[in-house]
């Protein structure tokens, strides 16, 4: 300690708050020191860097504004929370801190409850096989029926992956605020929604008072103009945004995707990329309402009607950035540049155009290094070979990432008309009955199961694997889903390559990593209609 | 039930090394199958530690008993699964410093009163490296003047202001200071266009 020091420095402060002790007094011509000693040694976090969100007049701010309850001590905001998601996973510790503490639910009406992570895709039967299973899935019915919480249930009709269920309810609007109990709830953010993930005591926060004590984040807009390339779908682009900003490049921050590729995206596409906001470490990610969303919304069943939903379009309007909002960061990415995207690493941000070589350590920043060279070995891949021609043991396509409808057609388009390869274990889960039952409205169910794919019940099945879908030992798998961690899939030594469905099939029908785009255009010589989308 | 105020941690340290290491590794999704938290501490790392054969950080003799985990960038990062705090804590973690921290692990630990604290990559680079040479050495962290201290030195730390206030005055059991604000619950909630059937408030 240096007690009763003083030390003069005439120049930025910056410069020795690594080296100084911490001190009991400032003199400063400046705001030095305001946020805490050594905040201005950056981390990552726009925290760290001593400077306060700047952003003006995005819908961030605006949202973030309307749903302020309080400033709390330590200069956090209690933020209201306009919808909040359950699921058997994160919420039964919840619900019995609640019971220990002797509070009830505030707002029974603004919870929402499904199960999705612990389902089995093939027999869905009571009880279940798996007694954890069941015992989840009790928990929750119990815990709902008690606190008079709306569950959407296997005989709901209803029932899906949280993510892909609320959109496709309508519960999901622009201006609301959305927490869950689990990280990809930033895919709501794509319909100009502030929506972000949630740990359990969290969960009972707003259980208990429907808010919670939140830093707010800075805003970074991510514009990304022009077309996208045929085979190139919106999976590549987050996987492409992630490859260019790295896995913690979002810590911090809220991401607004922009430019006219996203304009161009439908919802499904924008509930995508909004979706893997969370593995650039962004918390929330979110697109600005317009006309595609209130289309989207437009007679869904938890959406206003008549002269209510017309007051409803000319706020959502009102919400999105302004003209000259102002932001606390800004990147631009041409669409053009992005190719079918696959990941060959551990993270997501280890990825790569599908026609390139897994890149060697001098390609990469001295600081990727020692992750890359965990991956090689992990992976079984040499720096430098293709990706291309690797191959696969078992193909997935679902998840709250690319499990909606427009995922299952872009894969059926692969898939049409060839099968998989021998020894390939594929299989397709919707990602809510209500996709499953449009899906097989429309014959896709028929399209798979002809191609050698099984065709599943709703769930999240294989992307995290706490149901029976699992790899084995050291398989490989092509993944629709949204996390190539070790052990991600349910072997620990199970590895995994994140793509688009439409890769995914392709991977399938070929045995081995594929370029779709070599399938589509010799889908398109044989004059096989595309799917409307 | 008045959460006590976190001001210090002291104890031994535990180094683990790398970036990225996500809540899916901390504690993988198979133990997640539970409707309590109970037990999770036997779990921490599990298939991290089996794949090391004993040698993981936190299967070394030298770092058992040890409350304040050192790691690198971007820990926690992933899933929002609070299973992975609650079993860093159940195995005997009471703080965690850090180059970096994922968000919601961040303030998942803040919701169990455990700290995290960052400091830059020499410093924490330094305090890894001591751990390794030294395990047994007690460590004094202190939440007021973010700092951790050693036998004959210390290492500038990071906090933000706000988990820093509510670990100092207790108030990172935060439902009773939520539920105070009945009042502005309440007038929030009447000023929002979609609980109101988006009739806007003048």
């Amino acid at each position: 300690m240096s007690r009763g020091l003083s030390t003069l420095h005439p120049g930025p402060a910056q410069e020795v708050y690594g080296t100084w002790d911490p001190p009991d007094l400032i003199v400063s011509d400046g705001a030095y020191g305001v946020g805490g000693f050594d905040a201005s040694l950056g981390c990552g976090s726009p925290f760290a860097a001593g400077r306060s969100p700047l952003s003006t007049g995005t819908l961030y701010d605006k949202v973030w504004a309307l749903h302020r309850v309080a400033e709390l001590p330590g200069g956090q905001t209690q933020l209201f929370i306009g919808l909040h998601l359950i699921h058997e996973v994160t919420s039964p510790q919840a619900f019995t801190m609640l019971r220990e503490r002797g509070l009830g639910v505030r707002h029974p009406e603004r919870t929402v409850a499904t199960v999705d992570h612990i389902v089995p895709t093939t027999d869905q039967g009571r009880p279940l096989a798996d007694p954890l299973a069941e015992a989840m899935l009790s928990a929750l019915e119990k815990n709902c029926a008690h606190y008079g919480l709306r569950l959407y249930g296997f005989d709901s009709g209803q029932q899906g992956i949280v993510h892909v269920i609320a959109p496709e309810l309508g519960l999901s609007q622009p201006g609301m605020t959305i927490a869950c109990g689990d990280s990809h709830t930033s895919t709501h953010g794509a319909f100009g929604a502030i929506a972000f993930g949630i740990g359990t005591t969290q969960v009972r926060d707003v259980l208990a008072s429907q808010s919670l004590a939140l830093d707010k984040l800075s805003v970074r807009r991510i514009s990304i103009h022009g077309a996208l390339a045929p085979g190139v779908f919106a999976k590549d682009v987050a996987l492409h945004v992630i490859r260019r900003l790295g896995v913690k490049s979002g810590v911090g921050y809220a991401y607004e995707f922009a430019g006219s590729c996203v304009a161009a995206m439908a919802m499904e596409e924008r509930m995508t990329l909004c979706n893997m906001a969370i593995e650039a470490g962004a918390r929330c990610g979110y697109v600005n309402p317009d006309q595609v969303c209130f289309d989207y919304l437009h007679n869904r069943p938890c959406v206003p009607r008549g002269a209510a939903w017309q007051r409803a379009v000319t706020w959502w309007r009102s919400l999105a950035s302004d003209g000259d909002a102002v932001y606390d960061d800004e990147v631009t990415i041409n669409a053009g540049e992005i190719a079918p995207t696959v990941t060959w690493g551990i993270t997501p941000g280890q990825a790569m155009a599908v026609d390139e070589a897994v890149p060697t350590p001098d390609q990469l920043p001295a600081g990727e290094r020692p992750l890359a060279q965990e991956a090689y070995r992990y992976m079984d891949l040499q720096p430098g070979q293709p990706i291309a021609g690797t191959p696969v043991d078992v193909c997935f396509i679902g998840s709250c990432t690319n499990g909606r409808l427009s995922d299952l057609r872009d894969a059926a388009l692969v898939a049409r008309g060839r099968h998989v390869a021998d020894g390939m274990k594929a299989f397709v889960v919707p990602g809510s009955q209500q996709v499953a039952r449009a899906a097989e409205a429309e014959g896709l169910d028929a399209v798979f199961a002809r191609a050698g794919f099984e065709w599943r019940r709703p769930g999240c099945s294989m992307c995290l694997a706490m149901n029976p879908d699992r790899l084995e030992g050291r398989q490989l798998s092509a993944s629709s889903s949204n996390r190539n961690f070790k052990g991600r899939q349910g072997s620990a030594s199970g590895r995994t390559l994140l793509m688009s469905p439409a890769m995914v099939a392709a991977a399938a029908v070929s045995g081995v990593v594929t370029d779709v785009r070599t399938l589509l255009s010799s889908a398109k010589d044989a004059g096989t209609a595309p799917a409307e989308s | 039930m008045t959460p006590a105020p976190v001001t210090m941690v002291e104890g031994k340290a535990i180094p683990l090394q790398g970036h990225d290491i996500d809540t899916d590794r901390i504690i993988p999704a198979r133990f997640l199958k539970s409707i309590s938290f109970t037990g999770l501490g036997n779990h921490v790392f599990a298939d991290d530690r089996a794949a090391a054969g004993g040698c993981h950080p936190f299967d070394r003799p030298e770092h058992q008993g040890a409350r304040i985990l050192v790691v690198n960038r971007n820990f926690g990062c992933g899933s929002s699964r609070e299973h992975a705090p609650q079993a860093l804590r159940r195995w005997g973690i009471a703080a965690v410093i850090g180059e970096s921290f994922a968000e919601i692990f961040a303030s998942n630990c803040l919701a169990l009163g455990m700290p995290c604290l960052r400091g830059e990559t020499g410093v924490v680079e330094d305090i890894q490296q001591l751990v390794q040479e030294q395990p047994g050495v007690h460590f004094c962290l202190t939440l007021a003047a973010p700092r951790l201290r050693g036998p004959d030195r210390h290492w500038p730390l990071m906090i933000e202001s706000g988990p820093q206030t509510m670990l100092l005055n207790g108030g990172w059991d935060g439902t009773g200071l939520l539920l105070s604000h009945g009042d502005e619950l309440q007038r929030t909630a009447l000023r929002l266009p979609y609980l109101n059937d988006f009739v806007l408030s003048s």
